[in-house]
């Protein structure tokens, strides 16, 4: 570095300065041509994601209620009063706030718990060949690729309380309950959006993982088994060492995905989700568009992300940071 | 480098400035314009039994229309469940229809967005004047002492639809005109093995109604005079208490109805599995299950004693569509001709013919159809004994708010868990907290 700051001056002076602009209009071609090209796709990225956000943001320290919503430019600024409102513990709305965030966190970690565990243990079972197994992977894969409302309104009728399938199995014909339960109300309403959301999230966790074994190599299991490991021992020392990168990436895109599922509960549930199962992105939903208080609900947002962020960055580092020691 | 970064910031700059520009479409333009004079956009909601029948329905008549006028009508009919957001959206981003038609009981919520075109003197000249209107469906287009954000379009109201094979066998012989009755009613038809009411108990809107009516009858109201949110006075409680009572107490709504949302408890009565239903204008949308008219009858819903009136004698609430012009429509004349033409009287003969309700019009009020003995006592009962809900720009956070509450409340009494005075208080009290600081 020293050497050519050294050099520099003396270019300046020398004679070939005069063809130096010329020289540096081509460099400088050559060097924004991958950014002109890169230009559409920014913009794009900018309208698309970006300034919605922006806007988003923007929004959440307006009052913007239903007096503003026509001509919003209009709405007054009140600063920091539509977090103020929601994170105030004691009132009425951030208690909700607070406690439908307390429902979300603990329906995320069962489900993405569940989703793995069954994923990771189906995704195992199918390693080695058999008759059907072609037919079985299909099979485990539909409730991934069928659309989300016409799954979950299925889901809807089975849960129905006079002529749902579950309870016509679980009372009628196993007799487990003296009397039909309620699933989409009340306090089963929590398991019944767990089920739903494990059926739809389990195959994803089955198709990254079914994917990541195909790169463990043969002979690891071979050696292990000459060893003396048994199955068990070869799953703990050897398949989940392995898959650890994929699971990384699988766990934190499984939280994410489920976190904010919007979709699930609201084909479940309708507008008014049942206090058991009331998931913070409906309980946004609810407070902007069915309160018409979109200032209070971009607030809300704003303060989902931030935390999702915060989780998002610990997650890595610590994964990454672990990673790094056993490496070491 | 410095070219690049300036190329960049330009970008950005342009690309901010398009986002600006595309968001704020609605604040430029101030009220309509007639810059496209030959077509309109017209947002219809679902009155028949699918879009597909509104779309039979109304084809026709806008054929006529532009026959009439040369201007080219574009239907969407918009169920329901997306009509409320769709119209917000269309405020919010002054991209919307010419017309539309809300839920009367929107009328003021609407209003306090400035979306909609408000109904002077001098447009309501414009369709042959504010008198032609009956004064009840008035009363449900927007705030006291305001000019009326909406045109009543469509009257209804709430009635009992009975079986009557079902009252036969039960050893019934007539209608129940009080609550006590139809409670002494429900034990001889649970008796027979048949379910006694219907009620949609996660519906938030049909919940919504009926506590307004109950409200009505114990002598009071969830607004104050001056539009506060009174929920938790001991009136008001006792009187959402006596409503979700019918199934926690009296059991003549089934378990099972606290979960119903899309109309089950109408296709349980058109089956023939329950007795009773308290439905609004239930006509077409019974026949279209199947039901011939000659199985049901029709009488006022109950009242607490005495017969349907005024006051604590309120037995519905006024229910309705109004028709209603967005205040950025491009073709303001077309629109209101088109207001015009939907609230004549021929059109309003038919129209409301085919969706089994009440013309607002008063002149088409007086037609043979409208006199059949089922639209007999809507009409009565919209003359005599109905109420408009509150219209207070917080309405529409009222009916999720309260409507949520019963929701709640029903699940209770189905999971076989006691309702209380205190915990209907408690949950009406949360209720009120979520209303907006007026």
């Amino acid at each position: 570095m020293t050497s050519t700051a050294l050099k520099e001056p003396v270019r300046e002076t020398s004679p070939g300065a005069a063809r130096e602009p010329r020289r540096r209009t081509g460099r400088i071609r050559r060097v924004s041509l991958p950014y002109l090209l890169l230009l559409p796709a920014l913009l794009l990225e900018l309208l698309v994601h970006l300034v919605p956000m922006a806007i988003g943001i923007v929004m959440s320290f307006k009052q913007l209620t239903q007096f503003y919503i026509r001509d919003w430019g209009t709405a007054p600024w009140n600063g920091f009063d539509n977090y103020k409102v929601s994170v105030d513990f004691d009132a009425p709305v951030g208690k909700a706030l607070l406690q439908s965030f307390g429902i979300t966190v603990g329906f995320t970690l069962l489900s993405v718990g569940l989703c793995w565990l069954i994923g990771t243990a189906a995704a195992v079972y199918m390693q080695g060949t058999f008759r059907g197994r072609g037919l079985l992977r299909a099979l485990f894969l539909v409730p991934y690729a069928l659309p989300v409302y016409a799954a979950v309104i299925t889901w809807v009728f089975m849960f129905q309380h006079d002529n749902g399938l579950v309870n016509h199995v679980l009372h009628d014909q196993l007799h487990l309950t003296d009397k039909p339960s309620f699933w989409l109300i009340g306090d089963n309403s929590f398991y019944a959006l767990l089920t739903v959301s494990v059926w739809k999230g389990w195959p994803f966790a089955f198709l990254i993982v079914t994917a990541g074994l195909q790169n463990i190599p043969r002979e690891l299991y071979e050696a292990a088994a000459l060893d003396g490991a048994g199955m068990w021992q070869q799953i703990r020392r050897i398949t989940l060492p392995s898959l650890r990168p994929v699971n990384q990436v699988l766990i934190l895109v499984l939280f994410l995905w489920t976190f904010n599922d919007f979709n699930t509960p609201y084909v479940l549930f309708g507008k008014a989700a049942p206090e058991a199962a009331d998931l913070i992105s409906v309980h946004i939903y609810q407070s902007s568009f069915v309160a018409w208080n979109f200032g209070t609900g971009s607030a809300m947002s704003v303060l989902l992300l931030l935390f999702l962020l915060v989780v998002t960055g610990g997650y890595l580092l610590l994964t990454s940071r672990g990673r790094k020691a056993s490496h070491a | 480098m410095r070219s690049i970064r300036a190329a960049a910031v330009g970008a950005v700059t342009l690309s901010l400035a398009l986002a600006a520009t595309a968001c704020g479409g609605g604040s430029s333009t101030n009220g309509g314009s007639n810059d496209s004079p030959k077509t309109l956009t017209y947002w219809a909601s679902n009155q028949g039994a699918s879009v597909a029948v509104d779309k039979k329905v109304l084809q026709p008549e806008l054929d006529k229309f532009e026959k009439q006028t040369g201007i080219k009508v574009k239907l969407e009919v918009v169920p329901w469940s997306d009509l409320l957001n769709r119209i917000l959206t269309a405020t919010t981003s002054g991209q919307g229809p010419d017309v539309l038609n809300i839920g009367n009981t929107w009328s003021a919520s609407l209003q306090a967005t400035g979306g909609l075109l408000s109904w002077d003197e001098k447009n309501f000249a414009k369709i042959g004047g504010r008198d032609r209107f009956s004064d009840t469906a008035l009363g449900s287009t927007g705030a006291q002492g305001k000019d009326p954000a909406a045109v009543p379009l469509y009257s209804m109201a709430y009635a009992l639809y009975y079986n009557k094979k079902i009252f036969a066998d039960a050893g019934i012989s007539k209608p129940p005109a009080t609550w006590d009755e139809l409670i002494a009613d429900g034990k001889k038809i649970t008796a027979k093995g048949k379910s006694v009411l219907g009620a949609e108990g996660a519906n938030l809107s049909e919940n919504i109604h009926h506590v307004f009516v109950f409200a009505k009858q114990h002598g009071a109201d969830f607004f104050t005079a001056d539009g506060k949110p009174d929920f938790t006075n001991p009136k008001v409680v006792e009187a959402v208490k006596s409503y979700v009572d019918l199934m926690a107490k009296d059991k003549v709504i089934p378990a099972g109805d606290a979960e119903y949302a899309q109309n089950q408890s109408v296709s349980d009565f058109a089956k023939g599995k329950q007795a009773m239903l308290l439905w609004q204008s239930a006509t077409a949308n019974l026949k279209s299950q199947g039901m011939s008219e000659d199985t049901y009858g029709v009488a006022p819903v109950p009242v607490i004693s005495g017969t349907p009136g005024a006051g604590a004698q309120v037995n519905s609430a006024v229910m309705g569509i109004n028709i209603a012009v967005f205040k950025n429509t491009h073709n303001l004349d077309g629109a209101t001709k088109f207001v015009k033409f939907m609230t004549s009287d021929a059109e309003q003969k038919i129209l409301n013919t085919a969706y089994s309700s009440i013309p607002p019009v008063k002149a088409a009020q007086g037609d043979a159809a409208f006199n059949a003995p089922g639209t007999a006592v809507l009409k009565d009962t919209l003359a005599k004994s109905a109420a408009a809900l509150p219209q207070v720009p917080s309405e529409s956070q009222f009916e999720t708010a309260v409507g949520t509450a019963v929701k709640e409340l029903f699940a209770d009494a189905a999971a076989g868990r006691a309702v209380t005075t205190d915990s209907v208080k408690a949950k009406l009290e949360k209720a009120q907290q979520q209303m907006p600081a007026a």
